[in-house]
């Protein structure tokens, strides 16, 4: 599948690949039909993490260059990060060279006065580290903002500038990667969602890294990742769930935070702050989300074996041959695919 | 709106009625974030704040230059949580001596607008976004008498200002059932640098001070139910009503 290879100049161009697992049909629709398609009662969740300049240029003391992936933070000025050797973004992640040897202690320097330090090398691979900045918060968030730029994906054209990986609705920097399944989702979109009758609710969950080139990481990934379900939300999923009415997740995070926050002892979405390690995969049945607005993917991805969850596998995959055939765009900036139970 | 816990955003808060702003605010309870080009007098202003007991943060930064609002609302919303109440404080005066349109050059136009106008559009457009989701938040755009009356010599910021209201109301009609309200607030003539800036020779005893506008301002936030949404209020006709 081809993938998109620019930020839309127009968000709601996107096309829409509608599945219905219960029919086991599919239909093409475009992503401004979202309030048509979707009904007056449905709770529509979003995920508002604002993505952070998680790629970060740096230098070890013999003068290599090392590129820093934030994975998420551990505490205060401590986080877990992917290290990368040299080279950048138009190298495919699973080709750049790996880093220059780390020890924890070792101090790699962003800027004069940002350093961060090797405060742990994980026993997974040594392109795993714990870093800790030299500046707490709030010359952190400077730092971070000041020398950091978005990751960036070597099947795109040109650099990516910071608007480019938010949503319409973003609020916290706790994202390390765009949850690029709202990024088609314009306040056009939402208004009309509302004015249908289809409540709008928000989580903020801390989407890590989704690859790092790497396979003994790439198969630890997803890591685990925090989220935080505000009250209004926690409310507005177990009504909808006592009143039997759809809740329609807004990416894979949303399904890991909902999900994650049923899978404990009670099996009720609770206001809070959480950490979810879930796997969802084609075992998995959903206990709160019965529908999921995703990107286009292909069987080959990761997010593809999470779709098991809302679809059965055949289903899936004409769809997927369908999504090909007719040029959907795959990735961060691609098509969307809503599928609904 | 409920300033007690309240996560609030102040542009050019590093003196004058942006820091009379988040001095209160910080008194009444919320966490203040503080955004000015001037790292020394931000460091100041957020001392001055924390000194007094209050919950404050700096970010250092130009509300005109576009590769600045994503860092400033991502790093304010990190520092102080999702943003309640945003102030948009911040603006130039322009070209100084005052001077007629005429002799107003076109790039001076073009970089008062930028800070006066399209930064705050730009700030609003990235944080009120995440207020309407949450179905609550604030947005205050600190405008001017010269938005309505055309003053010689006021050209480029009148026009700004005049913008700038006009801004509030659209993104009030935009946004009307979704729980975020805009307002204009005319604070009136202040004993401010800007106001010794345009009028050097001005009556300093006639002029309010930022303290006083400041408390006026709180009570509008106080009582922002009772103003319609994309509303302008003067301060003067608050205060003819105490």
């Amino acid at each position: 599948m081809t993938p998109a290879i620019e930020p839309r100049s127009i968000r709601e161009s996107a096309r829409l690949l509608v599945i219905d697992s219960c029919d086991r049909a599919f239909r093409d629709a475009r992503i401004t039909d979202l309030p048509e398609i979707l009904q007056p009662g449905d709770l529509l969740v979003l995920n508002d993490a604002a993505t952070i300049p998680a790629s970060i240029r740096a230098w070890t003391k013999e003068g290599s260059s090392v590129e820093i992936r934030l994975v998420r933070q551990a505490h205060d000025s401590d986080w877990l990060a992917v290290l990368l050797g040299e080279g950048d973004w138009r190298t495919p992640t699973e080709l750049r060279d790996p880093p220059a040897r780390i020890s924890a202690g070792d101090c790699l320097q962003i800027a004069g006065d940002f350093v961060a330090e090797v405060v742990g090398v994980s026993d997974v691979s040594d392109r795993l580290v714990t870093v800790r900045f030299n500046r707490s918060e709030p010359e952190m968030w400077t730092g971070i903002y000041a020398y950091g730029r978005p990751i960036q994906y070597s099947y795109l054209r040109d650099d990516l500038a910071l608007w480019s990986v938010q949503t319409a609705y973003a609020s916290r920097p706790w994202a390390m990667e765009m949850p690029s399944a709202g990024y088609s989702i314009t306040w056009s979109i939402l208004l009309e969602l509302k004015r249908r009758g289809i409540e709008l609710a928000s989580l903020t969950h801390a989407a890590g890294l989704s690859a790092a080139g790497h396979e003994e990481l790439d198969d630890r990934f997803p890591m685990p990742e925090s989220f935080e379900i505000p009250e209004r939300t926690a409310d507005a999923v177990e009504n909808a769930r006592r009143e039997k009415r759809r809740v329609v997740a807004v990416g894979t995070t949303v399904v890991r935070a909902l999900e994650g926050c049923a899978s404990a002892p009670g099996g009720r979405v609770v206001a809070g702050r959480g950490e979810t390690d879930l796997v969802i995969d084609r075992s998995f049945r959903p206990a709160v989300v019965r529908g999921i607005l995703t990107g286009v993917h292909d069987p080959t991805q990761s997010h593809f074996r999470l779709l098991h969850a809302f679809a059965d596998e055949t289903t899936l995959r004409r769809a997927w041959r369908h999504a090909r055939e007719a040029d959907y765009l795959c990735h961060e900036f691609g098509d969307s695919c809503l599928i609904l139970q | 709106m409920k300033i007690q816990n309240a996560s609030v955003l102040i542009t050019g808060g590093s003196r004058g009625l942006g820091l009379a702003l988040g001095m209160q605010l910080a008194d009444g309870g919320a966490r203040v974030v503080l955004v000015a080009r001037n790292r020394f007098e931000l460091d100041a202003a957020v001392a001055g704040i924390r000194g007094r007991g209050g919950e404050a943060y700096g970010i250092a930064a130009d509300i005109g230059k576009k590769e600045d609002i994503h860092p400033i609302a991502a790093q304010a919303a990190a520092l102080a949580g999702p943003i309640d109440i945003l102030i948009q404080n911040a603006s130039t005066l322009g070209p100084v001596p005052l001077r007629l349109l005429l002799d107003t050059e076109c790039e001076d136009l073009e970089r008062t607008l930028e800070i006066n106008l399209v930064g705050p559009f730009r700030l609003a457009k990235v944080i009120a976004g995440s207020m309407a989701l949450r179905g609550q938040g604030l947005v205050i755009h600190i405008s001017s008498d010269a938005a309505v009356e055309a003053y010689s010599g006021w050209g480029a910021y009148g026009i700004s200002k005049a913008a700038l209201d006009h801004m509030t109301r659209i993104f009030a009609a935009e946004l009307h059932d979704t729980g975020v309200q805009f307002l204009s607030i005319d604070p009136g003539e202040m004993d401010t640098k800007m106001h010794a800036d345009a009028i050097p020779d001005a009556n300093r005893s006639t002029l309010a001070q930022p303290d006083d506008v400041a408390a006026r301002i709180l009570e509008i936030i106080n009582r922002n139910s009772e103003i319609p949404n994309g509303q302008r209020v003067t301060v003067s006709a608050v205060e003819a009503q105490r």
